[in-house]
């Protein structure tokens, strides 16, 4: 059995407030899309009773699980209760399914960001059904007088051996007040009899999402809100020298303006700064975005306008300069270049690109001197509520030396504050970035009344938080054919992977290599974009791999293959020793003339790659069409790619990507493929489309007439399989994006002869070499 | 303000507003039908598409007085029961991904759907073209929409 991470028992404890509805957002079925065999419980039970901080039994056998992380469109609100469900043992159909609201106390990671929902939540969410399982088997065998080993559970019923059997339903109420047994008592479930887990399930909201029922933030109402635009400097670096509002306020609707100053934190530079905002408040949305418009300000710069032409040049400049340490140095680099037969050295440029997602940002909040409400799309709530307090100076002065004071004020302030997650219309990183909730509390606070703050596409697009541009050189030495040197060299707007990739692949395959990195310091607000710091390293480097194996003669693939070879011989060498030897000091001493390992694992990758060669018919193209390869580890994923493409009137078009990816076990593959399809389709728009670019600090792009997005027409068909094997689940909502740039890149050199090194590659409809 | 009787979904409304408040925010903050979604307010997006008598329209640019006098249908009056095609259709193949812009989708095939029953690969690519799903689940709308046209 695997090894158990210490499961929080607070999250155990009995929790009469979780029934009162107070903390919860509507519930959904989960058996809107059941099989037509199965007989849902669809009555309401006339008590419910709380087992632990993940679910709640009805005295009819109904199940209420809550999923504690936000949800933004990668599933999580149908998966993470799948998992909960398979370990308590009941039918899915019976089943329902709320959201839970920001408790640090019950949960633990209630966010939505990097891809780690799954993989932090597979063994407590499985401990929650398992320990709730294990509390009603034990009521069960107290009413029969038995020892509870001699019981069985399948589907909701617990059974005795001698033909008798309750329903969840029927001992729930005794269940509720038994002791929460110990964890060692617990026996989790094998891969093997998992019923729920590694099926396709429907997503629990989609009869709200089909027949147009309130769920996201936009969608809040609430007794007497009100409606805040939002006026922000029009560039970055500005300040609001003077407001006059005399306009605005004779909009009809216009209730009141109000200058804000509002604290942004640069995700990059881990610095705050006080930005000037000016809200609208007005009875309507409209009247609020007309009242915005009718507003005069004057800006003045604090520091100077960038400009996108400015950028390039200094990320170029940076590229080429010396760097202080390398952030990860193998071998002798230097040696192997200056011995190589031939060096090839390639530059690639990204630009900045906005999230854009699809619900602008928005947040409602109503502050009261007794307490504030938070209600919206946020995929940090915790952070969030966290600023919240700090903006308010709700944290009570306590001696910051003493620990137990400071957690007593934090609590004291935090209890005041009720944050409920809305389902949200798209996150890609933005929603980590609670501006927009800050704004609302602000507001609120100012005119005493619930306010929800409602941002334009223009404001959305415009007042982000950007993926910073990003400029890579690369350079291989290359000996008898082969890679003996490789050199990754970053520059980034607010810096971007640092330190944090310096052991991706190729790092650990190739005998001498040395990552470098450089920021150049920007006053644009940047942050995580999906799948950051890899997002672009991925189309560069798998662009490059597709390269050099052409240019010396190799299969791109077996290239790829050879080098993970080498990664193996490196990562067996750590395994054994790490076997071999216990003591820590002794293992480092072992260790010290051993090359550091990759951050993967070169068997997972090897398997998911020569999965993808064989899946997407590498060496065999259709008649016609032209395959490009690309593979990636990111998020503890691994994902390769085949892309298809076909010239039509000269011009390339993507027509299908096979994609394969080892997440180990897949929890839902229905909604598993959606997502990964999507993420490849994301990768294809943005590094095919996507362009933002800035003048005197101010964004040249603004809305969808200037700002293109991939559209259906352009998007390909995407052929998804996975690695079976049966590890530890890891995300989803990131890692197939990466790799997809250098896919079609590679795709369409083979179809045309010209290489992409700049993104976006097509501008003005032509594309771009 | 002024006043405008509405035929949306079937039930004749009266509602205050500004005239040039678009349909969208009426629908959304008078009427309270907040399935129609914001998502450009330039008819960019298509996530905020409506019927206005049976043709799809982008309701963030069409003022509320050049709409007296026509039926209005939103995603809540599609069908009476969730059980158009096209909502059929969106369950068997779980189409959405976030869900912000599904509505739209729905509306707009719809109306593709009611125009044209069966139609090819390239029809849909047309018609849908205007629709921007950001979560990227294009291959599951295009299916969808095959399913409901009854070529799926």
């Amino acid at each position: 059995m695997e090894n158990i991470n210490k499961v929080n028992r607070r999250n155990f404890l009995k929790l009469s407030a979780l029934s009162g509805g107070g903390l919860v957002l509507g519930f959904n079925w989960s058996s809107c899309n059941s099989p037509k065999d199965v007989t849902p419980i669809r009555t309401m039970p006339k008590e419910w009773f709380d087992i632990n901080a993940f679910l709640k039994i009805g005295d009819n056998g109904l199940v209420t699980i809550y999923s504690p992380n936000p949800e933004i469109g990668q599933n999580i609100k149908t998966s993470m209760p799948m998992i909960v469900a398979e370990e308590l043992d009941v039918k899915w159909e019976d089943v329902m399914v709320e959201q839970a609201g920001l408790n640090t106390e019950w949960y633990s990671r209630q966010v939505a960001g990097g891809s780690q929902s799954i993989r932090h939540g597979w063994t407590s969410l499985r401990m929650a059904g398992a320990t709730a399982k294990r509390m009603l088997v034990n009521a069960a065998a107290k009413q029969w007088e038995i020892d509870p080993s001699e019981c069985s559970v399948s589907d909701g019923m617990i059974s005795n051996g001698k033909g008798e059997s309750l329903g969840f339903g029927e001992v729930a109420k005794v269940a509720s007040n038994m002791d929460v047994p110990n964890e060692e008592d617990i026996t989790l479930k094998e891969t093997k009899d998992y019923k729920i887990i590694g099926t396709p399930r429907g997503n629990v909201d989609m009869e709200d999402i089909i027949t147009g029922k309130p769920l996201f933030g936009m969608d809040t109402k609430r007794e007497g809100m009100m409606y805040a635009a939002v006026l922000r400097a029009p560039a970055f670096g500005q300040k609001l020298v003077s407001v006059d509002d005399t306009e605005a306020l004779k909009v009809a609707g216009v209730q009141k303006v109000v200058k804000m100053q509002i604290p942004q934190r640069q995700q990059f530079k881990g610095e705050q700064v006080m930005l000037d905002k000016v809200a609208v408040v007005a009875n309507s949305t409209w009247a609020a975005m007309k009242g915005k418009k009718a507003l005069v300000a004057v800006w003045e710069n604090a520091s100077p306008g960038e400009n996108t032409t400015n950028h390039k040049v200094a990320l170029n400049k940076l590229t080429e300069s010396k760097a202080k340490e390398a952030v990860r140095l193998d071998g002798d680099p230097d040696k192997a270049f200056a011995e190589a037969d031939e060096v090839i050295e390639r530059t690639y440029e990204s630009p900045f690109l906005p999230h854009n997602c699809m619900e602008p940002m928005n947040f409602f909040a109503n502050v009261t001197d007794e307490k504030v409400e938070l209600v919206g799309p946020i995929q940090t709530p915790e952070w969030t509520r966290g600023r919240v307090a700090g903006m308010l100076n709700l944290i009570e002065e306590h001696d910051p030396e003493d620990e137990d004071a400071a957690k007593a004020a934090r609590d004291k302030a935090f209890a005041k504050i009720d944050l409920q997650m809305t389902r949200m219309g798209g996150g890609f990183g933005r929603r980590l970035y609670g501006d927009f909730a800050l704004e609302a509390v602000q507001a609120s606070k100012e005119v005493k009344a619930p306010v929800q703050v409602v941002w334009t596409r223009e404001d959305d697009m415009t007042a982000g938080t950007y993926r910073p541009a990003v400029h890579y050189k690369i350079r291989a030495a290359i000996k008898d054919n082969k890679i003996t040197g490789y050199h990754l060299i970053e520059a980034a707007v607010n810096g971007n992977m640092w330190s944090a990739l310096a052991d991706g692949f190729p790092a650990s395959g190739i005998a001498n290599y040395k990552c470098d990195n450089h920021s150049f310091e920007s006053n644009v607000s940047t942050g995580a974009w999906r799948a950051p710091y890899t997002n672009f390293l991925a189309s560069a480097e798998q662009s490059f791999l597709d390269e050099v194996a052409q240019k010396t003669g190799q299969d791109a693939v077996q290239m790829r293959l050879d080098i993970l070879e080498k990664a193996k011989e490196v990562y067996d060498a750590h395994t054994k020793l790490e076997e071999e030897i216990e003591d820590e000091e002794t293992l480092k001493e072992a260790k010290k003339d051993l090359m550091s390992k990759g951050n993967y694992e070169p068997d997972r990758f090897i398997a998911a790659i020569k999965m993808a060669a064989d899946k997407g018919g590498w060496g065999n193209a259709p008649r016609g069409t032209h395959l490009g390869f690309s593979a990636f580890y990111s998020h503890n994923t691994y994902v390769a790619q085949v892309a298809q493409v076909k010239v039509v009137d000269n011009v390339p078009k993507v027509e299908k990507v096979v994609c394969v990816v080892d997440c180990g076990i897949v929890i839902n593959p229905l909604a598993a493929t959606n997502l990964i399809q999507g993420g490849v389709i994301d990768g294809i728009g943005h590094s095919m489309f996507g362009d933002f670019t800035f003048e005197n600090g101010q964004p040249a792009m603004n809305n969808f007439n200037n700002y293109r997005l991939i559209r259906m027409n352009e998007a390909p068909q995407i052929e998804v399989h996975y690695v079976d094997n049966g590890k530890s689940p890891t995300g989803l909502g990131e890692p197939t994006l990466p790799p997809a740039g250098a896919a079609i890149a590679n795709a369409f050199h083979s179809a045309t002869g010209v290489r992409m090194y700049n993104q976006p590659y097509v501008k003005d409809n032509k594309v771009l070499g | 303000m002024a006043t405008y009787n509405l035929n949306i979904n079937g039930k004749m409304q009266t509602v205050e507003a500004e005239s040039d408040t678009p349909i969208l925010w009426v629908l959304r903050d008078t009427v309270g039908l907040v399935g129609t979604k914001y998502g450009c307010g330039i008819a960019q997006c298509g996530t905020c598409t409506i019927h206005i008598d049976g043709q799809a329209m982008r309701s963030c640019i069409i003022p509320v007085s050049s709409v007296e006098g026509k039926k209005i249908t939103t995603i809540e009056g599609l069908s009476a029961d969730a059980s158009h095609p096209l909502q059929e259709a969106w369950r068997e193949h779980d189409v959405p991904q976030c869900g912000y812009c599904q509505a739209g989708q729905i509306m707009n095939a719809a109306a593709l759907l009611s125009n044209n029953s069966n139609p090819s690969d390239e029809d849909i690519d047309n018609s849908m073209r205007g629709n921007i799903c950001r979560c990227g689940t294009y291959n599951r709308i295009k299916a969808a929409i095959k399913t409901a046209a009854g070529n799926g």
